[in-house]
């Protein structure tokens, strides 16, 4: 299988009056057409690893690693139109929360258009057939309605199949996933998974899962990477998440309550330095 | 029979036009816990701000030790019940160092030895006089919650809401804050009424829960029906399963 994405050595820091902030400290990684899930808690560097890859990690940040590649393409050495012309034409990324992401003054329909648009010499009327069709595509009962409607109007788990419809619009190869359903109810939540599995699997995309919630990664994804500050500490086969090794891994797992297991008191993450390192 | 702590009976919220809770009735007896358990918009925490005295009443009664509730509410209650808040970044003044925050609900109901009080409070939330004079935003968001728990504790209350208390926090952190507020229940004999949209979160802390849906009650279970799956409505069957996470399709 041939690469996707290439990650040597992958550095994101933020310069600070206190200090340097290390981010993400030598992440390494390769992705074919699989999912991927990045696992860990607020402040483990999952989030910025994502940004990085999309090219979106804030102005004053700074991004080195000996390699990152998508499809060949040197990431960390193209010109800013470069990059926009990838950004959400062979890569796009889906944002956690539909109420702050989607542009709050223009109606879905036309963001979906914009996207396609910017990346594609297309004509107004089969741009909009695009659209409703990837309206239709993440399971909206009645697209020509939705199409007109504003970001506000319709509820999160709508808004989330708007932002995916947007994002797959394009046609991307690589798929980044940040927290896509961390603020969904939980039904509404496996509705939408089934929606981007069904999407993923048929357009044979790339993905990677960026999340907290190591259980949920580990239902969807095919391998799993454990992130603690800034660092991969562990690699994981999806379904072998009770093998864990790495003490911080089975931590996250254990601390947990679950329905049937009952223990007073809960298991806390003892964290050691060490894990840090 | 005691005196329920937190009795409602037929408790309606109505906001404008939109009917938010819709008689719903229960009752929570001394040193119980009690969960409620929905959706978004299922009306479990608007059920909790009725209580606080934060929610427009429409119709139907709240009584708390058996004293009925009416309009504005008193000192007295706000002795006897507190709240503690789901986000712990937006509940805390951001100008207020940790021990003006613990000192003002101290100064309100005119307490005396504040100074032994704020500190045995931020010990017993395992915080330690170090972060007496720091503001909120050096702290964690567990810290945080931390803080929130204490200033609902300082008054010694017998009740506490709990509107999400958690689902701010890592899973990590999580654990730390559950396990801290299941110390301070025992300790102190504690009554808890907590809203939660995670069933199992609900199950580890409560003996008996409510399940919501659309402002109405769905089914009143004790927590071993949960992990027994002795459901009787579809709609909790679902929750049930999809707490388990996703299934992919073979």
């Amino acid at each position: 299988m041939s690469a996707l994405l290439e990650v040597e050595d992958l550095r994101v820091s933020f310069p600070t009056r206190t200090g340097v902030i290390e981010a993400v400290r030598g992440v390494s990684f390769t992705l074919g057409r699989e999912r991927l899930g990045i696992v860990g808690e607020s402040g483990s560097g999952k989030s910025q690893t994502g940004r990085a890859i999309m090219g979106l990690t804030a102005e004053h940040g700074r991004i080195s690693a000996g390699k990152l590649e998508f499809s060949g393409i040197d990431l960390i050495n193209i010109s800013k139109a470069e990059r926009r012309a990838l950004r959400g034409n062979r890569i796009a990324m889906i944002l956690q929360d539909p109420k702050y992401s989607l542009n709050p003054v223009m109606t879905i329909g036309r963001q979906i258009i914009e996207t396609l648009r910017t990346h594609e010499r297309i004509g107004r009327s089969a741009a909009r057939r695009r659209a409703l069709d990837m309206l239709a595509a993440v399971q909206i009962r009645d697209p020509e309605r939705v199409f007109d409607l504003y970001p506000h109007e319709v509820s999160g788990g709508m808004g989330q199949r708007a932002m995916i419809a947007m994002m797959l619009v394009a046609g991307p190869e690589l798929l980044i996933a940040d927290e896509p359903t961390s603020a969904l109810d939980v039904t509404v939540q496996l509705e939408v998974l089934g929606i981007l599995n069904r999407l993923v699997a048929e357009r044979g995309m790339g993905l990677i899962f960026i999340s907290h919630d190591l259980r949920l990664v580990s239902s969807f994804c095919d391998r799993v990477l454990v992130m603690y500050a800034g660092r991969i500490v562990e690699e994981l086969a999806a379904g072998q998440l009770a093998q864990a090794k790495h003490p911080y891994t089975q931590g996250l797992l254990n601390c947990m309550p679950r329905i049937g297991n009952d223990r007073h008191p809960l298991p806390v993450l003892d964290r050691r330095p060490e894990w840090a390192l | 029979m005691t005196t329920p702590a937190l009795e409602i009976d037929r408790l309606s919220v109505t906001f404008e036009d939109f009917v938010a809770l819709k008689e719903v009735s229960l009752t929570v007896a001394p040193g119980e816990s009690f969960g409620l358990v929905g959706e978004s918009g299922s009306g479990k925490s608007t059920l909790l701000r009725a209580v606080a005295g934060l929610s427009p009443v429409s119709g139907g009664t709240i009584k708390v030790d058996g004293k009925l509730l009416d309009g504005k509410r008193s000192k007295a209650f706000y002795r006897r019940v507190q709240m503690v808040f789901q986000d712990p970044y937006g509940c805390l003044h951001p100008r207020q160092t940790v021990d003006r925050l613990l000192l003002e609900p101290l100064v309100i109901h005119g307490f005396s030895d504040t100074e032994t009080r704020i500190v045995r409070a931020l010990d017993e939330v395992g915080l330690g006089s170090g972060f007496r004079f720091r503001y909120s935003h050096q702290l964690s968001g567990g810290q945080r919650q931390r803080v929130a728990i204490a200033r609902a504790l300082i008054l010694e209350p017998s009740i506490l809401l709990l509107d999400e208390p958690t689902s701010a926090l890592d899973a990590s952190v999580q654990a730390e804050v559950l396990n801290l507020l299941e110390e301070v229940r025992a300790a102190r004999n504690l009554t808890f009424v907590m809203v939660s949209h995670d069933l199992a979160v609900v199950t580890h802390m409560c003996d008996r829960l409510m399940v919501m849906q659309q402002g109405r009650e769905v089914e009143l279970l004790a927590s071993a029906d949960l992990v027994s799956g002795n459901v009787r409505r579809d709609y909790t069957r679902n929750l049930l399963v999809a707490s388990e996470g996703f299934q992919r399709p073979a």
